[in-house]
């Protein structure tokens, strides 16, 4: 194997990921004086960040002056069913408002209240409008701006060394496929050009992770090809652990067909005014899914559920206006029983329920969106729509302030989605981008002072090199072996159907029986053609990133035995305050995922003091609730 | 109404006939698929499912598959595209779709280019310039004052303008020294921004960008999926203001409203326009073809189809300078682009009824 060709770069700082948080920590390793290499799968300023339309919430206070940082650190907490990790909810409302007006500095243009200063929205979760914004393009506007504070920073850099990339370089195209370490600590990355398949080493002593979540396994998905798990896999690899790695994001109602508009959101609006979810028998099944505890507040027949949309005192409420995870449970079972469309989902109907012009003058976005993609016109027909997985709040441990990775290794630091304990069991909307600036800042930061303060640069063993290239290999060398299409189908089927939004015991159990085959499978993958841009053999190596973290959340879905924020389990529906208590642990034990629980750190005083104690008590135990009490007193 | 839910949603629509460029910077040829097309489907979705089947190492980027992030640019059939918002039912079942790479940039493999060109354009435009004095969170600006930039800052970088403009498509020898429209609509956008602390990007963009290329084909305006109007917004008033005033949005319009000579002249606007504008009243505002006699046979040619006695405007002289000459440069000019040979009023096609055309069956007798 020696005699592969394999270009090598030395740098200070390598971060792998070109999304908000990538950047953001790159742009800190630079300004720290440090060597920085960015490593982008897609082109510079193709990051799935771009998919983000809402905004970057940051409490500045611009449309309510009574919004601070303890506000939306309340706010955080919530979302996340006070799974948080406090430390890191604290410091993201903390740093948020400099964050945001630090991108002014580098030219962006967010939309502006009446006095010229950045608008803020509103947003589900949050107390006050607090979502900077540009329309609905704010991730686009993010990245925009960073990649060009990136340049910014070159041209300084061409200026006073005569080179662009004397200090910060940007590696388009570029996949790493293992870090590299020198006894427990980082000593460089490898990887592929993606554009000539040649090898790329990277000798560095920090690594940062931004290489954002795990959508891909599923089978719907609002994610990107690049959202593969890359980072969440090469941190369990080198000896780092992820948590909370049971917790997804899904929307009830994603599109799943036509195949164009897959894995699009339909908007819980459409319900509200109107719409209604039938199943492939025509039936309006939503009536037999009415928890005893909702039967008050939600109609059981047409008549009345149709009565309440001009008459919402004197009637009950449609039964498709149910929380979220209810409906995401009628679908479920209706397509687990047979019921669903071909595509796997159920259809969601307002054609038939409003003239076509009202649906037109109700839902526009939505009508031209699918208009555009798809051609579907939703004031003719109905749309099939089914869960659809769009965000991972698991993800690498982390040490809050720094941003460095927990575990056996040191000198890798993770920001952004691929970082876990931000967002507890629950992401609040527009939390993510702020995110990515506050601890991408951070991890960029803590990296470079981590280089500076070794001794001696570890060193890449030379053994370690070639059984990557072995391994990188091996998929075009194979020809018996299965494709990574096929393969890839076959994962997200299972985590789709098994370990998706809903979900129970013997599924799980059947899940990890399902996904050790897999491995099995995966371990033979063959790729057809040549090292040249080729889509398969880069598939068939992101192939086994994707199938060790849909193991981490299949085995930590079947251990939580209760439901919170973005995991459901069916035989265990309510939320469980011991269970709050615990973080449940991956680490790597050979090439077994292996699960352990760890005791949530515990909120300081004067932060666990901004709660009512009657809203702690939906979360805490009795015991910590006794504590509570006793600070409260000890105050007074 | 669609009250019933369709039992067969995307029902296969059969096979269809794919060409597509396969090959590398040594050479390739269009091959071509069967390749099964459902209901609802777009380019890129036929292009995955090549991949999944036939051609599992057929090269192509992409990303978001919603046309936000710009990656999978193609020209399909010909025209520069996002593969992933050109839907199959805008082209006919029988019809070959033919997937062919941008044509400007070099090819690496099959479907993905080398674009490197425009990241060294992007790194070659001067970055944002922060004002000196103003602390982060001091920030102060209309929305009117920022949305002239935020539209240019829809772009997605799919680079399909840089693709179709003709400066470069294919002339590689004016590379190097033109940035091509994404990049005159950096310039403009930091231009327009409000707190920009540099003053010179519109000459910076002509002396150092190459905007006197541009001749306003508006091609890359027509390409764009953003529909950003880069030549109307972006590089035309880049072009008036390099050689004329600063920005101002009211003169700006003006010069829109009112026709050449009547604009209230500011500053340094250049002499030979006023002169040119003279021609036109002197004619008259009208005239006619046939001098206005109604005579038999022009009657007769009149219900054959051409009128004679009816009259057409007059279209204003061409802008010539003092020496009666079309001005040679946009430079000296005081509009944006080469000015028309017949006079800036007249636009093609000509309406009908400023015509005067017999068609040859209406020269026999009806009935």
């Amino acid at each position: 194997m020696t005699e592969t060709r394999i270009e090598r770069h030395h740098y200070d700082v390598v971060v792998i990921g070109a999304g908000g948080a990538g950047l953001r920590a790159a742009i800190e390793a630079r300004l720290a004086g440090k060597r920085t290499a960015i490593i982008s799968k897609s082109l510079f300023g193709k990051a799935h960040t771009v998919m983000a339309e809402g905004g970057a919430a940051a409490a500045m206070g611009n449309v309510n002056a009574r919004d601070n940082w303890q506000v939306h650190f309340r706010d955080t907490m919530r979302g996340g069913k006070f799974l948080n990790n406090f430390r890191m909810a604290e410091l993201h409302a903390k740093e948020a408002p400099q964050r945001i007006w630090e991108l002014e500095t580098y030219g962006a243009l967010f939309d502006r209240t009446k006095d010229g200063k950045i608008s803020q929205r509103n947003f589900g979760g949050h107390e006050y409008p607090r979502l900077a914004h540009v329309g609905d393009r704010t991730g686009l506007e993010l990245i925009r701006t960073l990649q060009q504070k990136i340049v910014s920073l070159q041209q300084e850099d061409k200026r006073e060394h005569g080179d662009y990339e004397a200090r910060i370089k940007v590696f388009a195209e570029t996949t790493i496929t293992e870090l590299l370490l020198d006894g427990d600590r980082v000593a460089g990355a490898f990887g592929y050009y993606r554009e000539s398949g040649e090898f790329v080493l990277f000798e560095a002593p920090a690594v940062v992770l931004a290489t954002g979540g795990v959508g891909r396994s599923y089978k719907v998905t609002s994610n990107s090809w690049e959202y593969t798990g890359d980072g969440h896999a090469l941190a369990l690899r080198a000896g780092a652990t992820l948590i909370n790695m049971e917790f997804l994001q899904f929307h009830p109602t994603g599109m799943v067909w036509p195949p164009s508009v897959k894995g699009i959101l339909v908007t819980e609006s459409v319900r509200g005014d109107g719409g209604v979810l039938k199943n492939s028998e025509g039936k309006r099944f939503m009536f037999d899914y009415v928890p005893d505890v909702f039967r008050k507040q939600y109609a059981d027949n047409e008549a009345e559920a149709d009565r309440w949309y001009k008459d919402p005192d004197n009637n009950r409420r449609p039964p498709e206006l149910l929380p979220r995870d209810e409906v995401a449970r009628a679908i479920n079972s209706e397509v687990k029983e047979g019921r669903g469309t071909p595509a796997g989902g159920v259809y969601l109907d307002i054609a038939s329920r409003l003239p076509a012009e009202e649906i037109r003058r109700r839902l526009p976005s939505m009508y031209h969106q699918f208009k555009e993609l798809a051609d579907v016109d939703i004031t003719k027909e109905p749309m099939e729509v089914g869960p659809t997985c769009h965000y991972v709040m698991g993800g690498v441990e982390v040490d809050p302030d720094s941003g460095a990775a927990y575990g056996t290794v040191r000198g890798l630091f993770a920001a952004g989605e691929v970082s876990g304990g931000m967002h507890g069991s629950n992401r609040l909307g527009g939390n993510s981008l702020s995110d990515l600036l506050v601890f991408g800042k951070r991890a960029g930061g803590h990296a470079a002072s981590y280089a500076d303060q070794l001794a001696a640069r570890p060193k890449v063993a030379v053994a370690a090199v070639e059984a990557a290239v072995e391994t990188a290999l091996a998929p075009l060398q194979r020809d018996t072996g299965e494709s990574p299409y096929t393969l890839q189908q076959d994962l997200q089927a299972v985590m789709g159907d098994l370990v998706g939004i809903i979900r129970r015991e013997g599924e799980l159990v059947d899940a990890l029986a399902r996904l050790a085959e897999l491995r099995e499978r995966v371990a033979k993958v063959s790729a057809a053609g040549g090292r040249r841009y080729n889509p398969g053999w880069h598939l068939a190596l992101d192939l086994r990133n994707m199938l060790v973290v849909s193991e981490c959340t299949a085995k930590a879905a079947l251990e939580r035995q209760e439901s919170r924020g973005g995991h459901t389990r069916e035989d265990h529906p309510g939320m469980d305050p011991k269970w709050r208590r615990v973080n449940l642990v991956c680490a790597l034990d050979g090439d077994v995922v292996r699960l352990t629980q760890k005791p949530l750190p515990a909120m300081r005083p004067e932060l666990i003091s901004l709660f009512d104690r009657a809203e702690l008590a939906k979360y805490l135990t009795d015991e910590e609730l006794a504590e509570f009490d006793a600070l409260a007193e000890e105050e007074r | 109404m669609g009250t019933e839910p369709k039992q067969t949603p995307g029902k296969p629509g059969g096979k269809r006939q794919f060409r597509i460029w396969r090959g590398d910077e040594t050479g390739g040829d269009l091959q071509d698929y069967q390749v099964e097309v459902n209901e609802g489907e777009v380019v890129l979705d036929v292009i995955h499912r090549l991949q999944a089947t036939d051609a599992p190492d057929l090269a192509c980027r992409w990303n978001c598959k919603a046309g936000k992030c710009g990656s999978c640019s193609m020209e399909i059939n010909g025209k520069p595209r996002l593969s992933c918002m050109t839907r199959m039912s805008t082209f006919d079942e029988t019809e070959t779709v033919t997937v062919t790479p941008l044509r400007t940039f070099p090819v690496i493999r099959d479907l993905v280019t080398d674009v490197s060109f425009n990241y060294e354009k992007a790194r070659e435009t001067p970055a944002f310039a922060p004002p000196a004095d103003v602390a982060p969170g001091d920030y102060r600006m209309q929305q009117v004052d920022v949305e002239r930039s935020q539209e240019f800052r829809k772009c997605i970088e799919c680079f399909l303008c840089q693709n179709v403009c003709h400066v470069i498509r294919d002339h590689e020898e004016n590379k190097p020294a033109f940035s091509g429209p994404r990049f005159f609509i950096r310039a403009a956008e930091l231009d327009m921004h409000p707190l920009d602390a540099r003053t010179d990007r519109k000459e910076y963009a002509q002396a150092e960008m190459g905007l006197g290329f541009c001749n306003i084909t508006k091609c890359c305006t027509e390409v764009c999926p953003e529909h950003i109007k880069i030549t109307d917004n972006g590089i035309i008033p880049m072009k008036e203001r390099v050689v004329d005033r600063r920005y101002d949005p009211l003169v700006w319009l003006g010069s829109k409203i009112f026709r050449r000579g009547q604009v209230p002249q500011t500053s340094v606007t250049s002499g030979h326009s006023s002169g040119a504008v003279t021609g036109s009243p002197v004619h008259g505002g009208l005239h006619s073809h046939a001098g206005g006699s109604h005579d038999a046979q022009a009657e007769r040619q009149a219900q054959q189809g051409v009128n004679w006695h009816r009259e057409v405007p007059h279209p204003t002289a061409p802008a010539v300078d003092v020496n009666g000459k079309l001005p040679l440069t946009e430079l000296t000019f005081d509009r944006a682009a080469a000015p028309s040979p017949f006079g800036d009023d007249v636009t093609f096609p000509l309406p009908p009824e400023h015509l005067n055309f017999a068609h040859p069956q209406q020269d026999e007798p009806k009935h």
